[in-house]
Order: structure tokens, then C-alpha cells, then sequence
């Protein structure tokens, strides 16, 4: 069994007759429910939907105070590698792209994470390029066992993996996976990933599986939206943590709502992705998957991540640099994956937090393996 | 000879399953038979010996939800 | 979309109604009842013969169109229910079992750590294995990894008749099973049948209320008439009252 076996029932589906379908009662029926179904779910990503918008947030507000309380989690990613090998034609780390290329020896690592956690942040995400010659397994071994020095978790956002290498930073520590499919459009993503292992769409795909199977804790996936028309890779995006949650009971599963910002390459995404649909797409997943958890990065902006606390959103990152090094060494002229748009420190962030009426965490949990 | 049927020692006086079964006046259509813990199919009923110690049950379908 | 079926293992199947053979006045009514209700499956239980009255046998009261579904009713251990199973595939040539460990002679609650044992050995030799349980999430997931080609849940106690009163556990199953969901035991009414059907179940069985029915043929028919409403309310996606008033404050706002 692997979601792709979903995806492959939706292949001649047309969602435009589909939305064309959806009426304003069909919204103020599906509001109502318990328990939403996938057609429910991409009803509330339809047009008609947009006309609602205020009556689908108290709901999605609701449901976020009941099951996850007035808090955010907070996190921060930690770059140490941006060699590449892929070209992704829309990655700043793409591997055409003339940047200054490192990967930050364990020295520099422990220095980034001591100046990471001073920060008080007890939460870190693990970033990497897919370059398996410049961050091999070891490497990336010897990485987690300094990080769990100094932070109560350590999740990955790197290349797929086969299960077993999973197992193996699992084993040493790791409990969070975060792995985007960027898009579920087969044919978008073959034209925007021109070279490297990432052209395997189907690898990719069964990654969260893998890690979910290896004993990952959380498991955050999402589609890079403005890549390919983004109501379908966000519905698809819904279904697939609504797979991993109905395969992997003990897996918290999380989704993020990537979009487009400036990066180091002249992108420009066919689709995109406004404030409005985004807050459409965000509220419509908390109503369809209310456990599942909505990481928003700091590609957003300090004014919508703070209006997006009382919509649904459970985790944060904060304080965050996307450059390599660059907590412990501030160097401009460094190329980042993306653009950030919330600059604040983790500081400002966290009163920003509480100021809303909610309470920033900074350590969810320990580990006692 | 004494064999177990259906949990209670019994002393039988044939070695034949099917005489067993006769002498017992049994339906055989709905009959199953488990002999040591083997099933025995209706055609080989005939040629199932029995012997001292076996342990035979004597089985049908029955109403049950 | 494809016509609405209910797969189990192999086989497909029409009707959603599952029923059983026990507890019937009279086994002759069992065919009517069969032909009324629509059912295709159909339990019977594997006892010891009873030397001093000679019964019917049971499977001439069953026509061969509808698929056999024996028990493994009168186990204690998940040892004895393989024993039956394998006993009852042997004499029935079905693969079908339907797990029934019960240690609780009280209650007649399913003992699910003896089913879920049964279970992994059964599925490996190739049995169609449905287990009667507790409705227990996190053990309906093991007995699908185990290979289990259904679950089936308790809507309350066997022979009760009160209904769906673990509703929100079998929710749990619904909204997490791949393999089919089927409520047995305690519907006493076509309306709890029904009910079962709008949450989405995939099918009930119904033994006690229909046999023991002032007219169990007549009630066959009112089940089959219940499960087909249910589902088709299901598949409607059936609406809910609200009882949601809009809060004041504005979280919207923003946007405009």
C-alpha cells in the first residue's frame, strides 16, 4: 500500500465539473460536520468557498483551540550543507545555480547550535542540499549526535531515504521527518526537476511512509504551491496526511503551506498562490484533519503569521537564517534556499505570540529513549 | 477398545470408523469428523482405523451467529 | 464510480446485511428469511453432535448461493479458534472464518488479545478472517496489518438488542480501517442497523433480532430495507444540524 495508489484514483477527475458542483449551502452544511470527507475537504477549496471565508475560520479557530489549546511551537531550521545535486528550476540551491557552495565542518555545527540554543529554542530542524557526497550518512550521524547535545529534539529536512538509513538517524536521536513532494502534478514535476535523484517522484512520495515505518514522530509534508495549479496539490497534500494518519496511528502528522518568494534563481511560478487563497487552503485543512498539525515558516510574513495563529496554524518557525552558517557568522553576500519575509528574532516572535493570547513552546517534549 | 469421543472415554467394539458411525445411527450428510486431531474427509471414513487411545470428535453445523 | 459493493477477501458482495442461523424457531424459516433480507452471507456455529436428538442439518436450510461464514464460537484460546477454523474449512470448503474468542462468560465480550493471535495465524494459511471485537482502534490496526479482510465490531453485548452504544469507538474504525468496518452484535432494531449504515459502516450483522422476531422473515426484510437506507444517506453525505452561532470578533479581517 503507498498513497500513491490514492492519487492514482483522482487521475480523471475533472475538479473544475467537481467545483462547479459546490454551492454556498454545500459550505454552510460541511462547517457543520464531525467528520469531513475528501469532498468536503476540496468543496472547501473551491471558488465558492472564498465567499465564506469569515464562517470557515471560527470554525477552523474552534477546532484548533479544542484540540491543540492557545499554543504555538516553536522551531528553528538549521542549514549546514547547500551542495546540491538536483536542479530544481526553482531552488536557489539548485546545482546550476553559481553560489558560494559549503557544508559546515562538526565544529562549525556545534558553534551554530550553541548559538542556536542560547536562543532558548530546544526545537531544531536539520537542512540540507541532496548531495550524498557532501553530507553522507555519517556525516549526517556525527550532526545529530552534536545536536542532541544541545536540543531536546532534532528532526531532518534532507533527501529521501531508504528506510533503514531512516531507522538509522532515528536510532540516534531524530524524531521528526519533514519531506515536501512540492507538487503531486506527475507531469509539473518532471518538467521542474531537470537532474539529480529527486527526478524519482515515486521515491519521494513514499518518503513520509518510510519514515512514519522507521518511528519518525512527526511527519510534516507539503507541495511547493505555485509550482502547478495549487487547489489540486493542496487537496492532494490533505489526502496524503489524511493517509499517513489513518496508516501510522502513533505519527503526528503536519503540513506546511510552502509558496512562492524570491529566490537566488528567475523563477517565476505559473500559479500563484495570494493571502486569500492561502488562508483558504490553511483553514480548510484544519477542518478536514483537526489533530494534524500546520507549520508555518517564516516565508510568511510577520502580519500574517500572526493573524494565521487564531486560523490554525500550531507551529513556527522563528528567529530563522537560510543560509549555511549564518547563526554564528552573519555574512550578507551568502545565497539563501529562499527569501525570508518574517525577520524577527525568536525573542519578538514569542511576545508576538503571547500578545495574541496564546503561548509560545518552546520544548514539546524530550526524548527518554 | 476404549477411545475418546467428544471429550468422554468410550468403549467401542470396532476398529471401522464407518461401523462406528453406523452403530452410533449418525446423520453422516452433515457429519464432520476430526480423527486425532486431523479431519477425515467423508471418503476416507472407510479405510480410518481407530485405535486404543485414539482421540475422535464428532462434529456438525449448527444455528449460531 | 463504480456499483456500490462491500469486498471481502476474494468476493464481492450486493447485499449489506449479513445475518446468522442461531436462535431461529425453526430452521426451515431460515431460507425465507435469506430470500427477504437479501442477505449473502450468512453465520453457523461448529458443535459437538448431540447423540441423543438427531437435529436437521443446518446447511440444507442455507441455498448455495449465499456464502458460508462458520464461527469459531465456544473458543477460550486463539489455539481453539484455529483448530475450528481449520476444522470448519475443511468440512464447509469456505475460506471464510469469523473470529469469536470469548472468555467472559457473563458478558460475552470478545477477548481481543486471543482474536488478534488467531488472527495472524489464520490470515497466513489463507483464511478470509473477520474478527468479532471490542471496538479498540489501535487493535483494529494490528488485526488489518495481520491481514484481517474486516473488522466487526460490537454495538453493544450479543443478544441485547440495545444498539449502537459504542458509537463513537466504531467512529474510531470508520474514519481509520482500509478494511471494511461490519457492526455486529446488540442491533436490535432496523434503526440502529440504519444508524450504523449512516456513519459509514460497511455492513452489519444482525442474528438475534431477526431470529427472534415475532416474524423473523417479515424482519429480515425491514433490516435489508434499514441497511440499504442507511447506506444510501451515507453516500448522500448527509447533512447535520447546527447549532453554531457565528462569534463576534472578526477573524478575517485582514484579508480585505
Amino acid at each position: 500500500m503507498s498513497f500513491f495508489e490514492v492519487l492514482t484514483q483522482y487521475q480523471d477527475f475533472s475538479f473544475d465539473d467537481y467545483f462547479a458542483t459546490v454551492t454556498d449551502a454545500d459550505i454552510a452544511r460541511i462547517v457543520t460536520l464531525d467528520k469531513l470527507r475528501p469532498a468536503d475537504f476540496l468543496a472547501l477549496l473551491s471558488p465558492v468557498a472564498a465567499n465564506h471565508l469569515e464562517l470557515i475560520a471560527q470554525r477552523a479557530h474552534q477546532l484548533t483551540v479544542q484540540y491543540f489549546g492557545k499554543t504555538i511551537q516553536l522551531f528553528t531550521p538549521l542549514y549546514i550543507s547547500n551542495h546540491c545535486s538536483n536542479n530544481c528550476i526553482y531552488c536557489g540551491f539548485n546545482h546550476t545555480n553559481e553560489i558560494k557552495r559549503r557544508t559546515l565542518t562538526l565544529a562549525e555545527i556545534e558553534e551554530e547550535a550553541a548559538a542556536l540554543s542560547r536562543t532558548g529554542m530546544q526545537h531544531v530542524l536539520l537542512l540540507t542540499g541532496e548531495s550524498l557526497q557532501a553530507t553522507p550518512i555519517d556525516y549526517l550521524v556525527d550532526t545529530v549526535r552534536c545536536l542532541k547535545k544541545y536540543f531536546a529534539s532534532v528532526a531532518i529536512e534532507i533527501f529521501p531515504m531508504e528506510e533503514e538509513e531512516y531507522r538509522l538517524l532515528y536510532r540516534e536521536g531524530v524524531d521528526g521527518l519533514t519531506l515536501f513532494q512540492e507538487t503531486y502534478d506527475q507531469e509539473t514535476y518532471r518538467k521542474v526537476h531537470l537532474a539529480g535523484r529527486k527526478k524519482d517522484f515515486r521515491f519521494r512520495l513514499d518518503g513520509p511512509e518510510r519514515g512514519a515505518r522507521a518511528g519518525f514522530r512527526t511527519v510534516n509534508i507539503g507541495a511547493l504551491l505555485g509550482l502547478a495549479e495549487s487547489r489540486r496539490d493542496f487537496f492532494f497534500t490533505g489526502l496524503h496526511a489524511a493517509y499517513l494518519e489513518q496508516q501510522f496511528l502513533d505519527t503526528e502528522v503536519a503540513v506546511s503551506l510552502p509558496r512562492f518568494n524570491e529566490a537566488e534563481c528567475d523563477y517565476n511560478p505559473p500559479f500563484s498562490v495570494n493571502d486569500k487563497l492561502f488562508v483558504q487552503y490553511l483553514m480548510a485543512f484544519r477542518l478536514f484533519l483537526p489533530r494534524a498539525g500546520i507549520t508555518v515558516s517564516t516565508r510568511e510574513s510577520s502580519a500574517m503569521r500572526d493573524n494565521l495563529t487564531r486560523l490554525g496554524a500550531t507551529r513556527f518557525s522563528a528567529g530563522v537564517c537560510t543560509t549555511v552558517g549564518g547563526y554564528s557568522k552573519a555574512d550578507s553576500s551568502d545565497t539563501p534556499q529562499f527569501e525570508i519575509t518574517d525577520e524577527r528574532s525568536v525573542a519578538e516572535v514569542a511576545t508576538a505570540i503571547r500578545q495574541q493570547g496564546y503561548q509560545p513552546v518552546y520544548k514539546d517534549w524530550d526524548d527518554i529513549r | 477398545m476404549r477411545i475418546k469421543i467428544n471429550g468422554r472415554d468410550q468403549d467401542i467394539d470396532t476398529g471401522s470408523l464407518t461401523e462406528l458411525i453406523d452403530q452410533m445411527d449418525l446423520p453422516p450428510s452433515s457429519l464432520v469428523v476430526e480423527h486425532n486431531l486431523r479431519l477425515v474427509p467423508q471418503d476416507q471414513w472407510a479405510t480410518t482405523r481407530l485405535e486404543e487411545g485414539d482421540v475422535l470428535e464428532l462434529l456438525n453445523f449448527v444455528g449460531g451467529g | 464510480m463504480t456499483d456500490d459493493t462491500l469486498q471481502l477477501g476474494n468476493k464481492t458482495f450486493t447485499s449489506r446485511l449479513l445475518t446468522g442461523t442461531g436462535k431461529f424457531a425453526d430452521n426451515a424459516l431460515i431460507s425465507g428469511m435469506l430470500e427477504a433480507s437479501g442477505s449473502q452471507i450468512i453465520t453457523v456455529a461448529l458443535r459437538r453432535i448431540d447423540q441423543q436428538s438427531k437435529t436437521d442439518n443446518i446447511l440444507d436450510s442455507i441455498p448455495q448461493n449465499v456464502t458460508l461464514l462458520p464461527n469459531t464460537s465456544g473458543a477460550r484460546t486463539a489455539e481453539q479458534a484455529v483448530r475450528i477454523a481449520r476444522i470448519a474449512r475443511a468440512a464447509s470448503g469456505t475460506n471464510f472464518i469469523k473470529i469469536e474468542v470469548i472468555t467472559d462468560a457473563r458478558y460475552l465480550m470478545p477477548d481481543n488479545q486471543e482474536t488478534l493471535a488467531a488472527t495472524e495465524i489464520l490470515a497466513k494459511e489463507g483464511f478470509i478472517v473477520l474478527p468479532y471485537i471490542l471496538p479498540d482502534l489501535p487493535l483494529a490496526k494490528r488485526l488489518e496489518s495481520a491481514g484481517a479482510a474486516a473488522v466487526m465490531p460490537l454495538g453493544a453485548p450479543i443478544g441485547t438488542n440495545r444498539g449502537l452504544e459504542t458509537k463513537p469507538l466504531i467512529a474510531m474504525l470508520i474514519e481509520n480501517c482500509r478494511v471494511p468496518v461490519i457492526v455486529d452484535a446488540g442491533l436490535g432494531l432496523p434503526s440502529h442497523a440504519a444508524a450504523a449504515m449512516e456513519m459509514g459502516a460497511d455492513a452489519v450483522l444482525v442474528n438475534t433480532a431477526i431470529a427472534t422476531a415475532g416474524d423473523p422473515v417479515t424482519m429480515g426484510k425491514a433490516f435489508e430495507l434499514a441497511v440499504r437506507a442507511g447506506r444510501k444517506a451515507y453516500l448522500s453525505g448527509g447533512g447535520q444540524c447546527s447549532d453554531q452561532a457565528v462569534a463576534s470578533s472578526p477573524l478575517t479581517g485582514f484579508l480585505n
